[in-house]
């Protein structure tokens, strides 16, 4: 690899696409998996230590890594195809990646009160499956998930890494109100919800954790590449951790 | 330095040009609908242009200057007036002291843009004035404005205070009797033909879809708001049922849902989405149609990247132009 140009000599790995006219996607591959997903996060972090002139911000997701641009920016107001340019700038970028360690995980712990009025699907749960509610909370608490990317709400985190044994349909009418911090499932899926919001999802239990913190420098608890495991607590825990979270977040 | 708001109106927020940034963490980007007119509005003032202003549809809020203010208001003619008399917009117009702003019928557009002079002093949230309506943060508590808000004025800039001493005190307001080049910003027509460029999953179209796109009239529903503009004609098919991983989505998206009409993406668009992203408006033309309004017609023209990208440039350009028009126009006064 001592030539120059050897990012030329790299068989590519990634596509790059336009998304509109002011944003590129670099696609990593075509399917969710733990290979990828390294690669979008590696890609990520890269680009956000070394930001050009004219970058706007990212979008990490399951494949794929959004790039939003200024084209007056990166075209010099003009002198230059703007498409072109942000290409140009992405490749040492790409190259960097290419060459880079894989990045540490955080792991962080959700405690949450499973069952009763705060899961009230924890039973439809259990019987779909053909399990004890306590099964499918053991089920739930033992593995360990990957945060693959944040969408769809503020800190909503994607995971994998569900049992397949605890999964179950949405509801056929979505709850007109979830509240905030309810974990639920929906398909292989579970999430936890950041704010109250319209949902579909079968609700297990709650969280008293803040998913969504806008007044903290770091907004989103979780962020694309942690680990997350749950942890089963008390109602007790629940209302006085719910207490602590909510004081010193505002 | 105070505006009150006297009485509410439909749905006014106050926006600045966004909050970027954060959407890596699923926080939206908020911002104006027509990121032209918020621009222009705060350049007629001497504003930065990515100030906060009032965004406000119809029926628009009534406003009271507490103390000598400068205004500019751009975007669509909701037909303003300062105390009951028809105010011109698309340029900067002092107001005196205690003067009511109030607006009547829509004329034309949907989004008005009311910037003051200093624009507003409230508290930034990561990094933003946007109002996020369904966070509750941004903006005036996070939420529309209400009926008896008062809002703060920041420190207009200087060269407008001494131009408050030069002017007559006996009118409720006095208008500039000029306005930017008629060229220099959008003109909106009644049925847009609005210029977009394939979406990374044009080609999962059947090939009579993807002839509809580009020639048949599509309405915008009643479903049209700052999430999205929900959209109604010759339902648009895949060639085969496509199952996404979601990616990111953006202001001018156009997604097809399964049962085939199309809904355009605009300012309070989710972050990442899983339709299929068979198009995308160019951002020249984002201003056409963030102010062509729910029943109204549209058709789509195709146009490559290159062009879409001049279209971007120029209008940078025109809004370079017109901030250095501005500028001259300050050294007269």
């Amino acid at each position: 690899m001592g030539e120059k140009k050897s990012e030329l000599a790299i068989p590519a790995s990634y596509q790059l696409f336009p998304l509109g006219d002011a944003a590129i996607v670099v696609k990593f591959g075509d399917n969710i998996g733990y290979d990828v997903h390294t690669k979008v996060r590696a890609f990520a972090a890269s680009l956000e230590a070394h930001p050009f002139p004219g970058f706007v911000e990212l979008v990490p997701a399951f494949t794929t890594v959004t790039v939003y641009y200024n084209p007056w920016v990166v075209s010099h107001k003009g002198h230059f195809d703007p498409y072109q340019s942000v290409i140009d700038l992405l490749l040492p970028v790409l190259t960097l990646t290419h060459n880079q360690e894989e990045l540490p995980s955080r792991l962080i712990e959700i405690p949450v009160c499973y069952g009763g009025k705060l899961g009230p699907d924890l039973e439809f749960v259990a019987e779909h499956n053909q399990l004890s509610p306590e099964e499918v909370v053991k089920l739930h608490t033992a593995a360990e998930y990957l945060v693959f990317m944040i969408g769809f709400a503020p800190g909503f985190p994607y995971m994998g890494g569900m049992d397949k044994r605890i999964s179950a349909p949405r509801k056929a009418t979505p709850r007109p109100a979830v509240p905030q911090g309810s974990v639920g499932i929906a398909g292989t899926q579970t999430g936890v919800y950041p704010l109250q919001t319209p949902g579909g999802w079968q609700l297990i239990g709650r969280s008293p954790l803040l998913l969504f913190r806008p007044f903290q420098e770091l907004p989103s608890l979780l962020r694309a590449g942690d680990k997350v495991r749950f942890v089963s607590i008390s109602e007790e825990e629940y209302l006085y951790t719910t207490k602590l979270a909510h004081e010193s977040s505002y | 330095m105070s505006l009150h708001i006297e009485k509410s109106g439909l749905q006014a927020t106050i926006q600045d040009l966004g909050r970027f940034g954060h959407q890596k963490e699923g926080i939206i980007v908020s911002g104006p609908m027509d990121r032209v007119a918020l621009r222009m509005a705060n350049l007629l003032v001497g504003n930065p242009e990515h100030a906060a202003v009032i965004e406000t549809v119809a029926p628009g809020p009534a406003i009271r200057f507490q103390k000598d203010t400068l205004i500019a208001l751009t975007g669509a003619d909701l037909s303003p007036a300062i105390a009951g008399v028809p105010v011109k917009m698309n340029r900067p117009v002092l107001v005196r002291q205690h003067a009511l702003l109030e607006f009547g019928a829509p004329r034309a557009g949907v989004y008005t843009y009311l910037a003051v002079a200093g624009s507003f002093d409230l508290p930034q949230v990561l990094g933003s004035l946007a109002t996020y309506l369904r966070a509750g943060i941004g903006g005036f508590g996070g939420r529309a404005l209400q009926t008896g808000d008062v809002l703060p004025l920041g420190q207009a800039p200087a060269g407008f205070t001494s131009l408050l001493r030069t002017v007559p005190e006996t009118a409720a307001f006095t208008p500039a009797t000029w306005t930017p080049d008629h060229s220099l910003f959008p003109v909106h027509q009644e049925q847009p033909k609005l210029r977009a460029v394939r979406g990374p999953e044009y080609d999962l179209l059947t090939s009579n879809s993807k002839g509809y796109l580009w020639s048949e009239k599509y309405q915008i529903t009643r479903q049209a708001d700052r999430m999205g503009y929900h959209l109604y004609g010759t339902p648009l098919a895949m060639a085969a049922p496509a199952e996404l991983i979601s990616s990111a989505v953006t202001f001018g998206t156009i997604q097809v849902p399964s049962e085939g009409n199309p809904i355009v993406l605009m300012a309070d668009h989710q972050t990442t989405g899983g339709y299929p992203r068979i198009a995308q408006v160019i951002t020249a033309d984002l201003t056409h149609l963030a102010q062509t309004g729910p029943g109204k017609l549209i058709t789509f023209e195709e146009v490559t990247l290159q062009e879409a990208q001049q279209h971007y440039l120029q209008q940078e350009l025109n809004l370079e132009i017109m901030k250095k028009g501005i500028e001259l126009k300050r050294l007269f006064t």
